[in-house]
């Protein structure tokens, strides 16, 4: 038509005119895999057999694609791809730096291994009503959250794995499921929508929701604009995802409550979720404001680690234990956080990747014993050494894992972190990172003792098979542990790539504005 | 206009909190209906408010003649009316179900996940 030609415009100002290439489908790959199985196993709802294999491949495709994506980030730095071909900060921008891409792949490795235990775990009546789909979905929105380079997308994204998450966390219908659902729903809602506030207010200052446009504009607006305000919304709203300390409550009154495999998916994952988004908001877009609240960071993280630990010393009930060490491992990550120096960081990029593997295998082992003890209470759970010394073992590696002692993984990031405490000059800290080491050491290693070392104190339970997929699922988990304890480099080598990733703006920024030099 | 959606939206928070403080999960519920609402006003002024001009571009021309209203707050709203609008909905599905299960809607009776003078682990055996 006449009128097209009159109007030819440069579209090269407005959109991306390359053609992208197959390997840059790498950054969505992590999101839209899981989305697409987690629609396929929507459609087949009814073949109850086929979920389970289903899940697992899509999955596995996942975890393909994102040792793909990070080996491309490690090779070349942060991969940036935006949504509709407009250019950012128009068009949604995903962006997988060191930092992001690292935890989406510990993140989807966990999510294999959980599939694979619920195969025998969650049965046609969980999976009829929707276990597969829910999962696959919260994992969509958690890749979604560790890729993306927009802080309203980040918020979608927190929304789509916390509804799937209160999917999950009802299945089953039991009067305690409803009861910690209720309260991990109207919490984790407040959560987001003050994270929501948040963006509403860094909108109103920047005129822009793309990460990499926010931190480039931060330095000229931060002598007019009230940035510091609005790096403690952003604080009191990730540290809710987080479970940090004054608002964790609603962690241990929900975590004990759904199907193991549910309790030991979002103990490895959620919470890391909301750590991630503190470090990537905090000290890629506010340094500054960082700086100034880390006095008040560093007494919430120890807080956070020592009272965590101390609410698992008093519990009974082993799921509610290790609700109580996830806050507590929390803690620690935001140490690295507080102290906010390279090493510091890498520390924390570290322990959550150790986390993740560590509490969903605890959670994991926690199931094994139930159906192998028949219950979770600590004061009739008991004998395990006697019947399966293969459960002893693991127990074994895994307490040692989270209480941070060699030969397992918790050792080192927890090594890092003290060092760049005591180099920071903030020696309280170190010794609260210690503390918590020697009050974990306690409470797990009663856990271990009562539950594997005493002779049995109730009847033996009837007819508990051998947990094949649960001793397969534990020893998937146990391998890294041991691995990352015995051979630390490769895994601290990436944790500083990540640390450096986010305390490079400069690279971050012009990776997502190619075309501009970056301030 | 700001200064009085600022008002507006301060006092919708103030509502919504004071509701959420409350111990009956039904009141709960309407503090964080009206909390989302506020948040969708902040949302709103905090993307300026210009009436008038629709973000339209004249036929003969490349760019907007004045300054337009902006839409873009507009589509931020629209999403998280739906986000909220369906979480809100699971969450009175999830009361009503806790009400006709647990038969209470107060938070200090709802005791079930976590009882009240649970016993201490063994300290020995």
């Amino acid at each position: 038509m006449a009128a097209e030609s009159a109007y030819a415009v440069d579209l090269s100002r407005a959109m991306v005119m390359v053609p992208t290439t197959p390997a840059d489908w790498l950054v969505v790959g992590p999101v839209a895999i899981p989305i697409v199985t987690g629609a396929l196993l929507l459609m087949v709802r009814h073949q109850t057999r086929l979920h389970g294999s289903l899940a697992v491949a899509g999955l596995f495709a996942t975890l393909l694609c994102n040792i793909g994506l990070l080996a491309r980030v490690l090779g070349e730095g942060p991969q940036v791809m935006t949504m509709g071909r407009w250019l950012p900060p128009f068009g949604i921008s995903f962006a997988a730096d060191a930092l992001g891409a690292s935890l989406a792949l510990v993140a989807t490795l966990v999510a294999v291994v959980c599939a694979l235990f619920a195969a025998n775990d969650i049965g046609t009546v969980g999976r009829r009503y929707g276990f597969y789909p829910f999962m696959m979905l919260m994992m969509a929105g958690v890749g979604g959250s560790f890729l993306t380079g927009d802080l309203f997308n980040l918020y979608v994204w927190f929304e789509v794995f916390l509804i799937s998450s209160f999917g999950l966390l009802v299945l089953g219908s039991q009067h305690r499921q409803l009861d910690g659902a209720t309260k991990y729903a109207i919490l984790n809602l407040v959560g987001t929508t003050l994270f929501l506030i948040s963006t509403a207010l860094a909108y109103g200052i920047f005129g822009t929701l793309n990460m990499a446009d926010i931190a480039r504009k931060a330095d000229g607006l931060r002598e007019s604009a009230p940035l510091t305000t609005l790096a403690v919304l952003y604080l009191l709203a990730f540290g809710m995802k987080a479970a940090a300390f004054p608002v964790n409550f609603w962690l241990p009154a929900s975590y004990h409550t759904p199907r193991i495999v549910t309790a030991a998916l979002f103990g490895g994952v959620l919470t890391k979720v909301g750590v991630y988004a503190l470090l990537r908001v905090m000290v890629l877009i506010f340094p500054p404001e960082r700086a100034l609240l880390s006095g008040l960071i560093a007494w919430v993280a120890a807080a956070t680690m020592v009272i965590g630990i101390m609410g698992a010393l008093a519990q009974s009930d082993l799921r509610r234990v290790l609700g109580f060490v996830v806050i507590s491992g929390v803690g620690v990550m935001l140490a690295g956080l507080a102290l906010g120096t390279p090493e510091g960081l890498a520390g924390t990029v570290f322990y959550a990747f150790h986390s993740m593997i560590a509490m969903t295998a605890l959670y994991l082992l926690a199931g094994v014993m139930n159906s192998l003890g028949g219950g979770y209470s600590l004061r009739s759970l008991s004998g395990l050494y006697a019947m399966h010394p293969l459960v002893a073992a693991f127990a074994l590696i895994l307490v040692l894992a989270a209480a941070g002692l060699p030969p397992a993984s918790g050792l080192w990031p927890k090594v890092m972190l003290v060092r760049a405490s005591l180099d920071s000059g903030l020696p309280w800290l170190a010794f609260a990172i210690l503390a918590t080491g020697l009050l974990t050491t306690l409470a797990l290693g009663r856990v271990f003792i009562l539950t594997v070392w005493r002779p049995r104190v109730a009847e033996k339970p009837q007819g508990s098979a051998m947990p094949q997929t649960g001793y397969l699922a534990l020893a998937a988990l146990c391998l890294p542990i041991v691995l990352m304890g015995v051979y630390p480099e490769p895994v601290i080598g990436v944790a500083r790539q990540a640390a450096d990733a986010i305390l490079d703006a400069p690279t971050y920024i012009g990776s997502v504005f190619p075309g501009e030099t970056a301030q | 206009m700001e200064t009085i959606l600022a008002f507006t939206v301060a006092v919708f928070f103030a509502v919504s909190i004071y509701l959420m403080l409350s111990k009956h999960i039904i009141r709960i519920l309407l503090g964080v209906a009206i909390f989302g609402n506020a948040v969708n006003l902040t949302l709103f002024t905090a993307g300026r408010v210009t009436r008038v001009v629709p973000p339209i571009i004249p036929v003969d021309l490349d760019t907007p003649a004045q300054a337009t209203a902006n839409p873009l707050p507009q589509a931020l709203i629209l999403t998280a009316i739906v986000i909220s609008f369906s979480i809100f909905a699971f969450l009175l599905v999830l009361a009503f179900r806790a009400y006709q299960e647990l038969g209470t809607d107060d938070t200090d009776g709802m005791r079930v996940a976590e009882p009240k003078g649970e016993e201490l682990p063994p300290l020995g055996y």
